[in-house]
């Protein structure tokens, strides 16, 4: 319970909700039966770092092209600069997002949302939804959408896009991105202020309760360190340009080989772009890490964030290609 | 006659592009169903919409067009029959009007003898002509940013269409929008109603069933409900007031279907917290109204729009969410406010350097020194205010950039500046000066109170102008992204509304700039003194082509001769002044030389030169002393004298020296009575 000054009219809603609110993992459960149960396959985080569920190569590439494709996953997403060394109780170092696309969108995609978040126990006779214009956009990733933020009571809960553009390529068909900031509703069903006093998992026996913070909070702690104080600066510069080094010559050689009209089919599709995919992906986690590290200038900052640009579209475009021969 | 009614049903629409749309389909619908002789006079059109509808409802629309009788003519009567038998003309003319040869007359104009025919046209049912129209209406509108939904990219639209009505009274118009036939089925309110489909009987009862389905689709009924929802609430806190904010009663009538209103609160202690940052939060991050106590100050409370209508325990429910998501915000804000503290702006002057104000320019430091410098400038030819505390104001205004609290809530720019000046101690003068600098926001703004802050503002916003104009950033056509109308707007707001001995000259001399800026305040001035000030063009032509370096005079000006422009009097000067340049143009043209207008010898010539000579040194006087109501006044007895003259003289004489003389004295006549406006320019009914 949160402290609330005696003085204060502040009040909580008169009876707690009949059973126990979902914790952590049942969150995630429930997430995922909901969606596999209407026709989404359920993914596993994809396993190099990212900022966003969106750049994981089950979003930003298969997105791309014509083919349909409904996909869910849990990914954890880092966000160096967002650490608070596990003392602010409402930022994280690396949050969950619930990641889900739906390609193309079905026509009820918004009533599937909203009984997605029935599912989750979240009564809405009971609660003020609002879906507010937020567009979204990702410069580096060439990618950019319309939508909404989805407003539970006055709390983001969702970010909601359709997606237009992705590797500066028009999609067609267009898919609807579901984001669900996992961390921010398990705060809310459970009723709790810090995000580290949210309920992970409850042991079934006991009934006794792993916090987030038991689970995380050392992990938040020690990459804030290293993120803000001790990450060696030229050796992160190092590992950004060897990265990017590669990436550029497996995308020139990527390039040519799908350019090339007597390459055979095979050839053109055993070409390794999805590991180039994750080259690119390791760039853009180091430049946040150096970022963080404050080792960015402002005048530098375009051409690096223009340099991932090169290597996240130059892939997509590539990808693209490589689908159709 | 019948009612007609159009749903278009989306996918939530951004609350800031509604309104207008809801007007442009009201407009589309109107022209379409005149230009198709549906309706007439008497049609009376209502429009609607929510966030997830656009609707107009036409009543008296004809079921069907009017026939139309139509004369056709062909070719000249001689070339169609030969010695009375038709030829191929004739044949091809009845062919192409659709009638039998036999009903081919002979038409005689003017010209000649031709072939014609007289056709019937059969009006073309409503349901039919709107199944083809109405589609490009809807899909033509415009949208700030819109989206394809659909595979195969067919339309662009601002979001998905979901459902759309179209009925003559209770029959559907077989219509398809964007892939979706109209049907006579609406959708209510998402949660309130869920996903059973209303059902609209006929058209005028369109409004009606929404609201049976938990829908208010009435904007202006649903702004009402808010408002009266606002003070009801309001007063179960006894001597409070909500705090008007008609932009955010626009956005949340835009957000919600059916909206009600509930109060919140939060602890006291956030009180500690400027006003401005409490209700920036409250008002910009959550849509809240922020809430005066009876002293008129800001009280402990919040007012938040809801969509929906819930039991009591859903209130409370909601109420706790709210005021928990305020209160991790407030705590943010506080701890930002806390960390900043520690770092007094005069420490932050050299970070500056990392932020860019502009790629090619350089960073908001360099904006720094450059602000300084047009300052200096100003405070020479500008004197009064206190220039330490202009200075000191100058060197800071820019630091609170590097603030984590301007970093989360970046419209308090120059507001926070001006706080921590103060709550550090750099003295009220300088403070306000900072916390004003960005003032008028808009046009509709006011300027800053202060001497200091308007110089600062001034030296700013003509050093940006100055020095984007001098990387090629001038704004051309629609495009200015550096907002430098809006920049130069504000300059001349602020000479206009200050007391500043400024004019535009003396700024453009201490911004360091050239013609090409010059001529872009003039234009400015212009747009404010017709747009702001509502000053018609021409009396705005009249007073600027007498200069408008004074921008204060140049108003005046304006005023006085807006107050005569309707005078018989005036008129009949205006008319004249407007003759003498005419008449001296073709003297130019013609090469007639000009002379002394003392050797004007006929009667009405000496009268009105007598006449001008008496008046011409009175006006001057009372010109220079700015009372130029009574110098127009003084001007218009001219009429006589002048109506005269030109009644009587012929001024173009063939005789070169009294025509010389006429043209001295008219000339004198134009410059001796010009200083006020160019009476030409006035447009005379």
């Amino acid at each position: 319970m949160p402290s609330v000054s005696s003085s204060s009219v502040v009040s909580r809603p008169a009876a707690p909700p009949a059973s126990s609110p979902l914790t952590f993992q049942e969150l995630l459960f429930r997430l995922q039966s909901f969606w596999a149960e209407r026709g989404c396959i359920l993914q596993q985080p994809y396993d190099v770092e990212v900022g966003a569920g969106t750049m994981a190569p089950e979003t930003f590439l298969r997105v791309l092209g014509p083919r349909p494709y409904r996909v869910g996953y849990a990914q954890p997403s880092r966000r160096p600069a967002d650490g608070r060394y596990g003392e602010n109780p409402n930022r994280l170092f690396k949050h969950t997002q619930f990641q889900l696309i739906l390609k193309p969108p079905p026509v009820n995609v918004q009533e599937l949302y909203l009984q997605s978040l029935e599912a989750i126990g979240i009564d809405l006779r009971k609660h003020d939804l609002k879906f507010e214009e937020d567009n979204w956009e990702w410069p580096a990733g060439g990618a950019w959408g319309v939508g909404w933020q989805v407003m539970l009571d006055g709390l983001e809960i969702t970010q909601f896009t359709y997606f237009q553009q992705c590797g500066g390529l028009d999609l067609d068909p267009i898919c609807a991105e579901l984001t669900y900031g996992l961390e921010r509703i398990a705060a809310f069903i459970q009723d709790v202020d810090s995000l580290y006093d949210v309920v992970w998992a409850r042991d079934p026996e006991t009934g006794a309760a792993v916090k987030y913070g038991d689970v995380r909070f050392e992990e938040e702690l020690q990459f804030s360190v290293y993120n803000f104080e001790t990450a060696d600066v030229p050796r992160l510069w190092e590992h950004f340009n060897s990265y990017e080094a590669e990436a550029k010559s497996l995308l020139e050689k990527a390039n040519a080989v799908l350019a090339d009209e007597k390459a055979a089919a095979a050839e053109k599709k055993r070409f390794p772009l999805l590991p180039t995919y994750e080259l690119a992906l390791k760039c853009s986690n180091l430049f946040n890490l150096l970022d963080a590290r404050g080792a960015i200038s402002v005048t530098e900052r375009v051409g690096v964030i223009a340099r991932i640009r090169n290597l996240a579209v130059g892939v997509a475009k590539a990808y693209a290609l490589q689908q159709v021969s | 006659m019948a009612d007609f009614i159009l749903e278009i049903g989306l996918e939530e629409i951004p609350a800031r592009m509604i309104a207008g749309a809801e007007a442009e389909l009201g407009e589309r619908v109107t022209k379409l169903l005149a230009r198709e002789r549906l309706t007439g006079d008497d049609a009376a059109v209502t429009t609607y919409s929510t966030p997830r509808r656009l609707a107009v409802l036409v009543r008296g629309v004809q079921a069907t067009q009017a026939d139309l009788e139509e004369q056709l003519t062909g070719p000249s009567w001689n070339v169609a029959f030969k010695d009375g038998a038709p030829t191929k003309a004739a044949e091809a003319f009845a062919k192409k009007a659709g009638v039998e040869l036999s009903a081919v007359q002979k038409i005689t104009t003017a010209k000649g003898e031709y072939v014609g025919a007289t056709v019937r046209r059969p009006g073309k049912t409503a349901a039919e002509l709107l199944s083809v129209e109405l589609p490009k209406e809807v899909l033509g509108l415009y949208w700030a940013k819109n989206m394809y939904w659909r595979a195969g990219k067919p339309e662009r639209f601002v979001r998905p269409v979901r459902w759309v009505v179209a009925m003559l009274d209770s029959t559907v118009v077989p219509v398809e929008i964007a892939g979706i036939a109209a049907g006579n089925t609406s959708r209510g309110h998402r949660v309130l109603h869920g996903e059973a489909p209303v059902v609209i009987a006929s058209a005028d009862q369109y409004a009606e069933a929404l609201r049976g389905a938990k829908v208010v689709v009435e904007v202006a009924e649903r702004r009402h409900l808010i408002r009266k929802a606002l003070d009801k609430e309001t007063r179960t806190v006894a001597g409070a007031r909500w705090r008007e904010d008609e932009p955010l009663v626009e956005t949340v009538v835009h957000l919600t279907e059916w909206p009600t209103v509930l109060l919140g609160t939060f602890e006291q202690e956030y009180l500690s917290l400027p006003d401005e940052v409490l209700v920036t939060v409250m008002r910009d991050h959550q849509k809240f109204f922020a809430v005066n106590g009876p002293d008129g100050k800001l009280a402990p409370h919040f007012l938040t729009v809801l969509n929906t209508e819930v039991d009591e325990e859903g209130r409370q429910i909601i109420r706790y969410g709210n005021e928990k998501v305020l209160r991790s915000r407030f705590k943010d804000a506080r701890f930002f406010w806390d960390v900043d503290q520690k770092t007094p702006l005069a420490e932050r002057v050299e970070s500056l350097k990392a932020v860019t104000f502009q790629k090619e320019l350089g960073s908001y430091h360099w904006k720094t020194e450059q602000n300084l410098r047009v300052v200096e400038a100003l405070s020479a030819v500008c004197p009064g205010g206190d220039p330490a505390a202009l200075r000191k104001a100058t060197e800071l205004a820019k630091t609170d950039l590097t603030t984590e609290l301007v970093k989360e809530f970046t419209e308090l720019q120059g507001i926070i500046g001006g706080l921590y000046a103060r709550a550090q101690g750099l003295g009220e003068t300088a403070a306000r000066a900072i916390y004003d600098q960005y003032t008028p926001a808009s046009i509709e703004d006011v300027i800053p109170q202060t001497i200091e802050g308007q110089l600062l503002g001034i030296a700013d916003r003509i050093q940006t102008i100055t020095a984007m104009f001098g990387i090629g950033m001038a704004p051309t056509g629609s495009k200015d992204p550096f907002a430098l109308r809006r920049a130069a707007n504000a300059v001349v707001k602020i000479l206009a509304e200050s007391e500043l001995p400024l004019t535009l000259s003396e700024v453009v001399r201490a911004g360091g700039s050239g013609e090409d800026v010059a001529a872009f305040l003039r234009e400015r001035l212009a747009f404010y003194l017709k747009d702001v000030r509502g000053f018609a063009y021409d009396v705005v032509n009249a007073v600027l082509a007498a200069g408008g370096d004074d921008v204060r005079d140049a108003i005046a000006r304006a005023e006085a001769l807006t107050a005569v422009r309707g005078s018989e009097d005036f008129a009949a000067i205006s008319i004249a002044f407007k003759r003498i340049k005419n008449i001296l143009r073709q003297a130019e043209e013609k090469g007639f030389a000009v002379g002394s207008a003392e050797g004007v010898t006929a009667a009405e010539a000496r009268q009105l030169a007598d006449a001008s000579a008496f008046l011409a040194p009175k006006v001057d006087v009372l010109r220079k002393q700015r009372a130029y109501g009574p110098a127009l006044a003084e001007i218009a007895t001219l009429r006589p004298v002048v109506d005269g003259f030109f009644d009587k003289v012929m001024v173009l004489d063939p005789d070169a020296v009294v025509r010389g003389a006429h043209l001295g004295l008219i000339e004198g006549v134009l410059k001796g009575f010009s200083g006020i406006a160019d009476f030409s320019e006035i447009v005379t009914g």
